[in-house]
């Protein structure tokens, strides 16, 4: 099994320096993570903010260099590529931006954001052309051309420039789509629609999408398989089933029971321990599990160092001593972990 | 809907942007009570009104807002006709908002204590200064912050701790309701419950009646013990959550209850087709009808009133009194937004297709 988009121990650590740790940030810990050529697969990394999982995704979408470690594109080191290479990994590997403001120079009319990468990589032969292809691309994502061309996004929703945003990753007909929160802004009724388009993506155009949120429940309904980070480590990975149904590490036994569910009979417990309101800032140079601080089930071990990814389930591993019984999950072995259906990838090593 | 006393009355209650292309109803007909201690949800997406609702309420509504009908009776005493005077008296010690984003509008130069205090003396004066300290003190441990947040600053604190504090700040003066308007947008789902725990306990604690509006339901589901629906400005639907949840009776709550993803079972995704009514140029009769999948003539020439449809719920559709329940959605019912355009295939891609 070959890799199409692989990170390889990668760390990206901010601030600092040899003689100031105490203002290092460690935004992403030594984290191996891949997705298989073979099959498109659509992966979630979930987390809180400040878990690392938009400096992962701007790690493999080759918009940050890591500190350390290396990411893999097809193969080829992305820091290493020629610029041919370099513009097809561009194409193939697009991103779906988070704020759907930011992503958008507010000088130019949104047609620009859909108009540039079809100049960019040469996609469209005529002007006629490239007007056909933005307005099926706006049209795929639920807009209506004659409404949403040739306006600035200041007059346009979150909800829409966020669409927008879908529309452009679709328009360069990409291998990967990094989808950083794509529908945090939008309501719940068309946020199915646009997350149900994503699935169709992935299904019946071969798109792998790596899908990166805090919303578990989306996570759940459209994912194979999840990766959980906190604080730039992997908690707990494996089939989406798995790991949200019977979750294994204390972390994610947090995150699943705080979700809001629409049913009386399931309510949030009255209590939480109070270690859980604790800020979680971001990491330092640290030993030790960086749960600990907050984990109702914290032992001596885990102040010390940190766990490896233990494999309690054939498809599922946790990053947590309780499980210490279980064998060990070597990054080599990462392949075997996840959902049969779906052939994406994942590993840590700490 | 409540047995105990009703503490806020919204009767009828409208509300209309003056903008260049004519006037829009934000608000229109709005029509609800909340009992004291009771905790009600509002329901709605973007456009609903629910922003709009929430302030114009307390009265904290902006040019160019302008509540042109309606009444609002806060503790058995009209609120909308009160002068500038009486209002400032009773906001923060009768009725208080928790706005949008309020963890962001904190003074970021000024301690939290300070802040809190401002709000204590803005309200009563400066008589108000004897006991301040111990004011503050007791307005952060209702929020469950300690008593040495007072000397910290908005940045030394973490996201669901700045959220707190705005509540400390909005209820120093111990309101009777509490009008929260997505009070944990911006937070993580575990801080997120931290926060609405919080915001029960202090609703307990003061025994106030609170309104949370959102457009979560998952949200309101845990917090709230009934819940109204907006759209295009008016309630659709009300009542008991539980009743809501099992059995919706607008279309608008069916389809919305629909779209919500579960952990139960992986489903097909579903949204609702179509985008809400231009509040510009509201559509004559209902404003769903346009993507009502029952929608039949009647509606759309004539707007249905909230009427009782069910013991305690009440909706607005011409379905009733005819039916007892929504029938099935018909077949012919699309819930596809997206037409299936497919791409120019791509090389390499086309030939993933197909495993």
């Amino acid at each position: 099994m070959s890799a199409l988009l692989e990170v390889r121990n990668v760390s990206k650590v901010y601030g600092g320096s040899v003689f100031r740790t105490r203002d290092l940030t460690v935004a992403v810990r030594n984290l191996s993570y891949s997705i298989a050529d073979e099959a498109a697969s659509i992966t979630a990394i979930a987390g809180e903010s400040g878990s690392g999982k938009t400096t992962l995704a701007q790690l493999m979408l080759g918009f940050l260099e890591p500190t350390s470690g290396q990411v893999f594109y097809r193969g080829r080191d992305v820091a290493r590529m020629s610029p041919a290479e370099r513009r097809q990994f561009r194409r193939e590997v697009q991103p779906i931006f988070q704020d759907p403001y930011e992503a958008f120079n507010p000088f130019y009319r949104v047609d620009h954001v859909l108009e540039t990468p079809l100049k960019r990589f040469g996609l469209a032969s005529s002007r006629q052309e490239a007007r056909r292809l933005m307005e099926e691309a706006l049209e795929r994502v639920g807009l209506r051309p004659n409404e949403t061309l040739g306006r600035f996004p200041h007059q346009l929703s979150g909800g829409q420039r966020q669409r927008i945003g879908v529309a452009r990753a679709l328009l360069c007909q990409p291998r990967v789509i990094v989808a950083d929160e794509p529908v945090s802004m939008v309501d719940a009724s068309l946020r199915a629609t646009i997350l149900a388009s994503l699935q169709t993506l992935q299904r019946d155009f071969g798109i792998s999408i790596i899908y990166i949120t805090h919303d578990l429940t989306t996570a759940y309904q459209i994912c194979q398989n999840i990766v959980v980070l906190y604080l730039g480590t992997v908690a707990e990975v494996g089939s989406v089933e798995r790991v949200i149904r019977d979750p294994k590490h204390p972390y994610t036994q947090l995150l699943v029971s705080s979700i809001p569910v629409a049913d009386r009979r399931r309510r949030w417990g009255e209590d939480l321990p109070p270690e859980a309101d604790a800020p979680s800032g971001p990491a330092g140079a640290q030993s030790g599990c960086p749960f600990a601080p907050r984990c109702p089930a914290v032992m001596d071990v885990c102040r010390q160092s940190p766990p490896p990814l233990f494999r309690p389930d054939s498809t599922r591993a946790a990053a947590c001593y309780l499980h210490h019984a279980a064998p060990v999950l070597e990054a080599a072995d990462v392949a075997t972990v996840f959902d049969h259906h779906d052939p994406g990838s994942v590993a840590s090593t700490v | 809907m409540s047995t105990e006393r009703e503490i806020l009355q919204v009767e009828d209650l409208r509300v209309e942007y003056a903008t260049p292309d004519g006037p829009v109803r934000a608000v229109d007909g709005v029509s609800f009570s909340l009992g004291a201690g009771e905790r009600m949800g509002l329901i709605g997406e973007s456009g609903s009104g629910k922003t709009t609702l929430g302030t114009a309420i307390v009265r904290l509504h902006r040019p160019p807002a302008r509540i042109t009908g309606g009444r609002i009776t806060l503790d058995g005493r009209d609120f909308l006709g009160a002068g500038e005077r009486e209002l400032r008296q009773r906001r923060m010690r009768e009725i208080a908002l928790i706005p949008q984003a309020a963890m962001n509008s904190l003074n970021p130069v000024m301690r939290i204590g300070d802040q809190v205090a401002d709000g204590i003396l803005a309200h009563e004066g400066r008589g108000a200064r004897r006991g301040l300290g111990e004011r503050v003190t007791l307005a952060l441990a209702r929020v469950g912050l300690p008593a040495g947040v007072a000397g910290r600053y908005p940045h030394q604190l973490s996201g669901g701790q700045r959220q707190r504090a705005a509540m400390a700040i909005a209820t120093a003066l111990q309101p009777k309701v509490i009008i929260a308007d997505e009070p944990t947008s911006a937070l993580d789902v575990v801080v997120q419950r931290q926060v609405m725990l919080t915001l029960g306990r202090l609703q307990q604690g003061l025994h106030a009646a609170v309104l949370l509006i959102g457009h979560d339901m998952g949200l309101i589901a845990q917090f709230a013990e009934t819940v109204g629906v907006l759209y295009a400005g008016r309630l659709v639907e009300q009542g008991p959550v539980d009743d809501i949840l099992d059995q919706p009776r607008h279309p608008y709550t069916r389809l919305l209850i629909d779209s919500l993803p579960t952990l139960d079972d992986k489903k097909a995704l579903r949204g609702i087709p179509g985008l809400p009514p231009s509040l510009l140029n509201l559509p004559a009769g209902c404003p769903f009808a346009p993507r009502c999948p029952y929608a039949f003539d009647r509606c759309r020439h004539e707007s249905p009133i909230l009427q009782p449809v069910a013991p305690r719920q009440q909706a607005a559709c011409h379905l009733y009194p005819q039916h007892a329940t929504l029938p099935p959605l018909p077949a012919s019912s699309t819930t596809e937004a997206i037409p299936q355009v497919a791409p120019p295939a791509a090389e390499g891609v086309a030939a993933k297709v197909g495993r």
